[in-house]
C-alpha cells in the first residue's frame, strides 16, 4: 500500500436491492482502495455487483438502489451522501467514467470536439481559444490522427476504437484524480482492445490518475492491473496485488475463477486426417448488393472464396473480428442465408444453391447453436415443446421424443423437470445447454456453434466447453466452432481457419496456425490477446 | 482442464435461481390496470343491467315533459299508452325524452362499438401484417395500399358508407375500423419483421419446422402483447369516433340512443339546457379515460419496450 493517503477508499459499502429480488443487497461490506497512480481491477461474473459499485462511487446510483452502509471518500472527502451540486462539481474535475459502449455514450448530434469542448466551458473559466486548443491538445495525446477532422468528426463517422480514445479523452481533459472504466474495452475488437488498453496504460503513468477498471476479463487484468478485487455475488472475496492473487489466489472462488480462464492451448492433438470428409466447403461466396433506388449500386463482399473441410470427431474453428465474415460463413452452412456461389457439399448433397423445397430433409444433418443464450429459446415454449420440436417434424411420435429429450437433458446435466419450464427459469448458461440439447435431438452430423459461449461467464463458459468437448468425443460429432476468442479456439479447435474482411487469409491444424502462424494478420491477432504471456494459477487450481 | 472438486458449487450462475413475477401478476398488480379496469368494469355491468337501473325505454317521450332540468319530476307514456310519474334524473330533451335512460342504454352501443372495432381492426390488420412480414414481394404493394388507406379520413368514410347502405351498426364499425386497419398491419409487420431475425425463428427454421407453423408457434404468440396493447387504444378511439360521427349525423340513426346522439340533439338547446350536452359528455369522457388508463397500464406491464419509446 502507498504510504500516501488513498485517492479513493470505499468502506465498508452497502448497497441494497429492491425487494422481491435474488438477493437482499447488491454489494455488502465491500471495502477497498485505489491510491495515486494506480490501476485496481473489480473482477467478477454478471451480478456481481462490480458496476453498481462504479455507479456509486460516480452518485450515479438509481433511486431503487441506496447506499444503507459505509463509506466512499475521495481524497478523505465523504461523497457518499454528497448532494448534487457537489457531486456535479466533482465529476469531470476529480472523477470521471469511461463506458462500456462509445456509441451510446456519445451525444450522437454534437461533434466529438464541441462535446469535449462541454466538459471544458462547464468547468473551467478559459477563453473558446484556450478551449480549442486545450481539446486539441488532448485529442492529440490520445493518439487520434488528423486531431482537426477528428474535432468536426460525429461519432458515427469515426471507428468504435476511435470514439473510445474520444471518450478517453474527454475523461481525462480535465486531469481528474480518478477514473472509473466500466467495461471500456469489451465491446471491441481484440486488436482495437490492445492498442485503448496501451493507451490508457501511457496516459494514466503520465497523468498519475488512479483508475478503478471494471472487468470480466483476466487476460485484460493480467496485463493491466496493480492490484486486483475479486466479487462474487456482492462480496468482496478477495483483494490483493496482481502477482497473488492471480499466481496465489487464496479463496476457492478466485481460484475456480482463474481455473476456468481459458488459455492458449498449444500442443498438438491426436486427429485422424483420414477421417470422412463430413462438410467440405468450395470457393464459398456471399455478396450483399445494395440496390438504391437512385444511384449506383453497392456491393459488399461478406465472404469470398472460403474453402475448408470438417471431418467427422474434428472440429474446425473459424476466428476473426467482428466483421470478418465467419458468421456468415456459418449461416452459409446452415443455410439460414442463401451463398451467392461455391459448393458446401453435405455428403454427397451440394448444398450452397439448393432450392429450399429440396433442402428440407437434409436440413437435421447440421445443427446450429447460437450466441444469445436469452435469444435462442422461444419465451412462450416450454423446454420440452422447444426439445421434440424438431424430431416431430421429420415424423418421430411424441412419446418417442420425449424419452430422447429426457436422455439428452441427462447428457448436457440438466434436470427431466426442466421439461415443463419456461425458458425465463433458466440462466444463460443453462439455456445454452438446452440449445445444444435442442440441436441433439435431430442427431447431427455436424453441429456448428456460432460465438456459442462468448455471452458467458468464464465459470459457465468452462463449463459449457467442457460440455461441447464431452459431445463431440461420445457422438463422434463434426464441429464448426465461430469464435473471435483465440484462447477458446485453441482449446476447443483441431483445425483453424482465420478470417478477415469475408477471406480466409490462414488455415491449417490448430496447433501448426497457433505455434507458427504464417500471415501477418494472424500474427497480429495472436499478439493482441490479452494476456497472452500471463502464467495463471493454473497448477493451484 | 484441470478444475477443483466443487467447480459446480462455486459456479454462481448455476447457484443462482432465477425467480420473477409472472407477467399475468405484474399486470394484476398494476395500479392503471386496476384503475381502468375497474371503470371498465363498472360501465359494462351498466351496460347490461341498464333495464333495471330506474330507466324507462329510451325512446319514449312526452310532449307535456319537454326540457326538463335534471331531478325534476313529470309524466311520461309508454308505449301501452299509459302514463307514469317519472323522476327525470339528467332532465329530458326537446322531445320530452329521459336523457338518463337513453345515456345509460348508450353505453351499450358505445361499448360494442369500441370492442367491434379493436376486434375487427386486429383481425385484418394481423392478417395483413402477417402477409407483408412473410411474403417480401408483396410488402411493397401491400403497404403502399396501407399507406393510402390512412390518408383517408374515417368521418369522410363513414359518410361515403353511410350515403351508400344507410347508417348502421355495422357501417359504423366498419368506417372506424378502416382506418385502424393500416396502424395495426404496420405494427404487427415490423413485429413480423423483428422476431422473424431472433435465433430462436432461426433454430426452428434450421429444425425444418414449416413456415406457417414458424408464423403460428413461433412469431404470433410473441406479437400478442404489443397487440392487446393496440387493440385497447383502437377501442377508445372507436368509442369516441362513434360519437362523433353521431354527432355529425353520420353515424347510428337518431332512433338509437347514443351518445354522440344525444349530444346532436341537445346542441340546438346547448345555451339554455348544457345538461343535453354536458351528461353523455361526461359518460364519453370517463369512458374514453378509463380504456386509455388500462392501455397505458397493460403497456408499462406487457410491452416495457413500447412504454420506452412512447
Amino acid at each position: 500500500m502507498n504510504a500516501v493517503a488513498p485517492i479513493l477508499e470505499v468502506q465498508d459499502l452497502t448497497i441494497a436491492l429492491p425487494k422481491g429480488g435474488d438477493r437482499s443487497t447488491a454489494v455488502q461490506k465491500v471495502s477497498f482502495t485505489v491510491g495515486r497512480a494506480e490501476i485496481v481491477c473489480l473482477v467478477g461474473e454478471s451480478g456481481s455487483g462490480k458496476s453498481v459499485i462504479a455507479q456509486g462511487v460516480m452518485g450515479l446510483l438509481p433511486k431503487q438502489l441506496p447506499v444503507t452502509g459505509g463509506r466512499i471518500l475521495l481524497q478523505g472527502e465523504d461523497i457518499t451522501h454528497a448532494p448534487l451540486a457537489r457531486l456535479r462539481e466533482l465529476r469531470a474535475t476529480k472523477i470521471s467514467m469511461i463506458f462500456q459502449e462509445p456509441m451510446t455514450a456519445l451525444n450522437p448530434v454534437m461533434t466529438c470536439g464541441d462535446q469535449i469542448d462541454e466538459v471544458l466551458a462547464e468547468h473551467t473559466k478559459l477563453s473558446p481559444a484556450e478551449r480549442r486548443a486545450k481539446v486539441r491538445a488532448i485529442i492529440e495525446e490520445v493518439l487520434l490522427p488528423d486531431p482537426d477532422r477528428m474535432m468536426a468528426s460525429y461519432p458515427h463517422q469515426l471507428s468504435g476504437g476511435q470514439r473510445q480514445r474520444i471518450m478517453i479523452a474527454m475523461a481525462l481533459v480535465l486531469e481528474p484524480v480518478l477514473l472509473i472504466a466500466d467495461e471500456p474495452t469489451t465491446a471491441l475488437d481484440v486488436t482495437t482492445q490492445k492498442q485503448v488498453l496501451e493507451l490508457m496504460l501511457q496516459l494514466q503513468h503520465k497523468h498519475g490518475t488512479g483508475v478503478l477498471f471494471i472487468t470480466h476479463d483476466f487476460g485484460v487484468v493480467a496485463e493491466l492491473a496493480h492490484r486486483v478485487a475479486v466479487l462474487r455475488l456482492g462480496d468482496l472475496v478477495e483483494v490483493g496485488a496482481k502477482h497473488d492473487v492471480l499466481q496465489r489466489p487464496q479463496h476457492d472462488y478466485t481460484k475456480m475463477l482463474i481455473g476456468s480462464v481459458p488459455t492458449l492451448h498449444l500442443h498438438a492433438k491426436p486427429n485422424d486426417p483420414s477421417a470422412p470428409v463430413v462438410l467440405s466447403a468450395r470457393g464459398l461466396a456471399k455478396t450483399y448488393v445494395d440496390k438504391g433506388w437512385f444511384g449506383k449500386a453497392r456491393t459488399v463482399h461478406a465472404a469470398a472464396d472460403v474453402d475448408f473441410d470438417i471431418r467427422r470427431g474434428q472440429t474446425l474453428g473459424i476466428v476473426g473480428e467482428s466483421g470478418s465474415g465467419k458468421s456468415t460463413v456459418a449461416r452459409c452452412v446452415v443455410r439460414l442465408i442463401d451463398p451467392t456461389a461455391g459448393q458446401v457439399k453435405l455428403g454427397a448433397d451440394d448444398i450452397a444453391l439448393m432450392p429450399h423445397s429440396q433442402l428440407r430433409p437434409l436440413r437435421k444433418r447440421v445443427q446450429i447453436v447460437f450466441q444469445d443464450p436469452y435469444r435462442s429459446l422461444n419465451p412462450r415454449r416450454t423446454v420440452g415443446q422447444a426439445m421434440v420440436e424438431g424430431p416431430m417434424n421429420y415424423g418421430m411420435q411424441r412419446a418417442q421424443a420425449e424419452s430422447r429429450a429426457l436422455e439428452l437433458l441427462k447428457l448436457v446435466r440438466m434436470d427431466s423437470s426442466a421439461m415443463e419450464r419456461y425458458p425465463h427459469q433458466f440462466s444463460g448458461g443453462q439455456r445454452q445447454r438446452i440449445c445444444i440439447a435442442r440441436a441433439l435431438m435431430m442427431e447431427p452430423e455436424l453441429l456448428v456453434a456460432d460465438e456459442a459461449v462468448s455471452a458467458l461467464d468464464v465459470s459457465v463458459q468452462a463449463q459449457v466447453l467442457d460440455l461441447f468437448e464431452e459431445i463431440k468425443s461420445r457422438l463422434n460429432l463434426a464441429m464448426l466452432f465461430i469464435t473471435h476468442d483465440l484462447r477458446v479456439a485453441s482449446q476447443v479447435c483441431d483445425y483453424l481457419a482465420v478470417m478477415s474482411k469475408g477471406k480466409v487469409v490462414e488455415y491449417g491444424p490448430a496447433h501448426q496456425v497457433f505455434g507458427a502462424p504464417q500471415h501477418e494478420y494472424t500474427r497480429a491477432l495472436f499478439n493482441a490477446a490479452p494476456g497472452r504471456d500471463f502464467d495463471f494459477a493454473k497448477a493451484a487450481a | 482442464m484441470t478444475q477443483p472438486a466443487n467447480f459446480e458449487a462455486l459456479s454462481v450462475e448455476s447457484a443462482t435461481v432465477v425467480t420473477q413475477p409472472s407477467t399475468w401478476q405484474r399486470v394484476k398488480r398494476n395500479g392503471s390496470v386496476r384503475l381502468g379496469g375497474i371503470a371498465l368494469l363498472i360501465l359494462l355491468l351498466v351496460a347490461i343491467a341498464a333495464p333495471w337501473l330506474g330507466t324507462v325505454d329510451p325512446s319514449l317521450f312526452d310532449p307535456a315533459s319537454r326540457d326538463l332540468t335534471p331531478g325534476k319530476t313529470g309524466e311520461i307514456t309508454t308505449l301501452e299508452g299509459e302514463t307514469l310519474q317519472h323522476r327525470f334524473i339528467m332532465g329530458s330533451d326537446s322531445f320530452g325524452r329521459d336523457i338518463y335512460s337513453r345515456v345509460i342504454y348508450g353505453t351499450r352501443v358505445s361499448l360494442l362499438v369500441g370492442v367491434a372495432t379493436a376486434v375487427v381492426a386486429l383481425v385484418f390488420g394481423i392478417l395483413f401484417g402477417l402477409m407483408a412480414g412473410f411474403l417480401r414481394w408483396l410488402d411493397g404493394p401491400l403497404m403502399r395500399v396501407m399507406d393510402g388507406l390512412m390518408a383517408i379520413p374515417a368521418i369522410l368514410i363513414a359518410i361515403a358508407l353511410v350515403a351508400m347502405w344507410k347508417g348502421s351498426l355495422l357501417t359504423v364499425v366498419i368506417a372506424i375500423a378502416i382506418p385502424e386497419i393500416p396502424r395495426v398491419t404496420r405494427l404487427v409487420r415490423s413485429l413480423v419483421l423483428s422476431i422473424r431475425e431472433e435465433p430462436y425463428v432461426e433454430a426452428a427454421i434450421s429444425l425444418g419446422t414449416p413456415t406457417p407453423l414458424i408464423m403460428w408457434r413461433h412469431i404470433l404468440p410473441n406479437t400478442v402483447a404489443p397487440l392487446i396493447v393496440q387493440a385497447t387504444f383502437i377501442c377508445a378511439s372507436g368509442i369516441l369516433v362513434e360519437a362523433i360521427l353521431s354527432f355529425l349525423g353520420v353515424g347510428l340513426p337518431p332512433d338509437i340512443p347514443t351518445w354522440g346522439n344525444v349530444m346532436a340533439e341537445g346542441r340546438a338547446q346547448f345555451n339554455q339546457y348544457p345538461h343535453n350536452i354536458f351528461f353523455p359528455g361526461i359518460f364519453l369522457a370517463v369512458t374514453v379515460l378509463a380504456v386509455n388508463i388500462l392501455g397505458d397500464g397493460l403497456r408499462d406491464t406487457l410491452d416495457p419496450k413500447m412504454a420506452k419509446r412512447v
